[in-house]
């Protein structure tokens, strides 16, 4: 077994998800199955090659830091779940 | 022109056309934008219930946004573009129009702004008539991972039109739309495009904008045209690419008007055929069709070399990895406190967090944040992730060692024809292999299309992919249009 349903259930905790017993098992088994593919990778030596994050060679894309007008509070909080006044509103944080 | 073709003409109905050949009707004041979007938005009505290539359908909005056009045009103010109804998938923010990603997530978000690709077209006077299908955060090959049902494939109904930009490609097929957007991670709009028999294009890494496109893998998204033929293809990826100043990714070269590179010769132009990708789990109908598109290649001039991308066996698994860490970064965004579904009377923030993800997530897109998790968490992180990303080096020097012999790289698009419903979803494995062929391509970087190339026993389309060098659209349109016109499959209709 390349994971658990206990690892699972800690990576779900991680990723903020509140799997169902069911979907941990589930999910348990098609993790394990797709590790166990993946682990391929491991044939290769890959020692003294460089990572690659972007195909395309990319450098720090600087701008002028000029303030330009942006979509506004209200636009902002067009599509919020709850809101009060100019703020969205979230269950209590500090008990 | 005599008697006989005129009727014939006259029976074209005006959904049928393409961009370039509405245009020219439209130029001559023959037709009228309102009635062409008039036209698709009764085509949709009919063949929709059976297509499902829509999730929202404007009509309204398309009407409104035709009529400006046509006053464009009256004024002789008309561009190639104006007054052509299009559509997007859903992954394409619209300013004003419910904008999904097929996800309960975000069933009833509207965004506060369009995304660029969307902008350029519509300031050219494209006139939107909805937003299509795609699997759910353009995570799967099929379709299928949509919260807002199944599209099926026009040609055979009982078929998957593959994904994930699956409606993008059925509303071309079933003459649902002149010309449509979709975005590619790891085949998503060429796979789809063979599986329904229309042109697709991804473009180079950076070649297009994807300001206003909901994030999937960063390193690999990008934006292109799904169309009828390879000249509208020309003209839509004209329309969209270039820098934006709002992508930061988006890399700063001049566009060239890709229009002009549609030209039937190929002398002396270099084929590379990689050994890898003519494998013997090959499909009978595929292997056929690619073998006549070669004999096809050489009768137009071009020269063919066996090459070898020798990393290729390794994609699938460095794409899962990277593709997957970089998506439970980006989804992490969609948590319920700013937009998007909400989880009732949670106690606290995280039980809010975690219950709204859980609620507004479909199962693959919890799979590949659990995955993505995973391959970044402590302890995993250089065992997956790094040495994902270190595998991804070796595959792109594949490409730059076979560009240094070919102009060009021809393969299948995908192993199969379009599978059918239902036929792979219970094993995620299965349907991630399925992009064997187009995955290399986003992890290389560079650009690729799929040009319609045949049919297999059962009537179902096969494509064609062609790979060109960093921004090499213009020589992976032209020997796409060299081949189309040197061919017929382009112009089949799906029966529908």
């Amino acid at each position: 077994m390349k994971i658990t349903k206990a690892e699972v259930g800690h990576v779900a905790r991680l990723a903020r998800l509140e799997l169902t017993e069911e979907e941990q098992e589930t999910f348990t088994g098609q993790m394990d199955a797709i590790l166990a593919y993946v682990e391929k990778l491991n044939g290769l030596d890959t020692a003294g090659i460089i990572p690659t994050a972007h195909a395309v060679p990319m450098e720090n894309a600087f701008r002028e830091d000029e303030v330009v007008p942006s979509i506004g509070v209200d636009n902002a909080l067009a599509n919020a779940p709850d809101r009060v006044e100019g703020f969205f509103r979230v269950p209590k944080v500090i008990e | 022109m005599n008697d006989l073709s005129l009727i014939g003409e006259d029976e074209m109905e005006l959904y049928e056309l393409t961009i370039c050949e509405l245009h020219d009707k439209l130029k001559k004041r023959e037709v009228s934008s309102v009635e062409a979007t008039r036209s698709l938005l009764a085509r949709i009505e009919a063949v929709e219930p059976r297509v499902g290539a829509y999730i929202t359908v404007t009509a309204e909005e398309a009407l409104k946004s035709a009529a400006e056009a046509d006053k464009l045009i009256a004024e002789g103010k008309s561009d190639i573009l104006t007054g052509i109804p299009v559509a997007l998938k859903d992954i394409f923010l619209t300013k004003g129009i419910r904008t999904t990603c097929a996800s309960r997530i975000l069933a009833n978000f509207i965004p506060p702004y369009d995304a660029t690709a969307w902008l350029k077209l519509k300031e050219r006077g494209a006139v939107l008539v909805g937003k299509l299908n795609q699997d759910e955060f353009a995570m799967g090959s099929s379709c299928e991972t949509s919260a807002f049902g199944k599209t099926r494939n026009p040609w055979n109904l009982e078929c998957i039109p593959g994904g994930s930009s699956g409606g993008s490609a059925a509303a071309i097929a079933a003459r649902q739309a002149t010309a449509t957007l979709g975005t590619d991670t790891g085949g998503s709009i060429r796979q789809p495009a063979s599986h329904c028999g229309c042109v697709g294009l991804k473009p180079t890494y950076g070649r297009v904008s994807r300001y206003g496109v909901i994030a999937y893998a960063s390193s690999l998204d990008q934006v292109g045209p799904m169309t009828r033929d390879v000249a509208d293809c020309a003209v839509m990826l004209g329309a969209v690419a270039g820098f934006d100043p709002k992508d930061s990714t988006s890399v700063n070269l001049p566009v060239p008007d890709y229009t002009q590179a549609l030209v039937r010769d190929l002398k002396g132009v270099k084929i590379g055929l990689p050994k890898e990708y003519f494998i013997p789990g090959l499909d009978p109908d595929v292997k056929h069709a690619l073998d006549q598109a070669i004999e096809t290649y050489r009768g137009l001039g071009a020269e063919f070399r066996e090459i070898t991308l020798p990393h290729t066996d390794y994609a699938v698994a460095t794409y899962y990895l990277v593709a997957t860490a970089e998506a439970s970064s980006n989804l992490a965004r969609y948590d319920g406190v700013r937009f998007g579904h909400r989880a009732k009377e949670a106690k606290g923030l995280v039980e809010m967090f975690s219950r709204s993800r859980d609620e507004g997530f479909g199962p693959e897109v919890k799979r590949r944040i659990m995955l993505g998790t995973y391959a970044l968490s402590s302890g995993y992180y250089d065992a997956y992730y790094l040495k994902a990303q270190k595998v991804r080096t070796l595959i792109m020097h594949d490409f730059i060692r076979a560009f240094e012999e070919v102009d060009l790289i021809l393969t299948p698009v995908a192993p199969t024809p379009a599978f059918r419903l239902g036929e792979k979803t219970n094993d995620p494995l299965q349907m991630y292999l399925s992009d064997i062929f187009t995955i290399p391509v986003n992890l290389a970087g560079t650009c690729g299309i799929s040009v319609p190339a045949g049919f297999s026993r059962e009537g179902l389309p096969i494509g064609l992919q062609l790979v060109g060098r960093p921004f090499g659209e213009e020589a992976i349109l032209r020997a796409a249009y060299a081949f189309e016109q040197a061919t017929e499959w382009h112009k089949r209709k799906a029966a529908l």
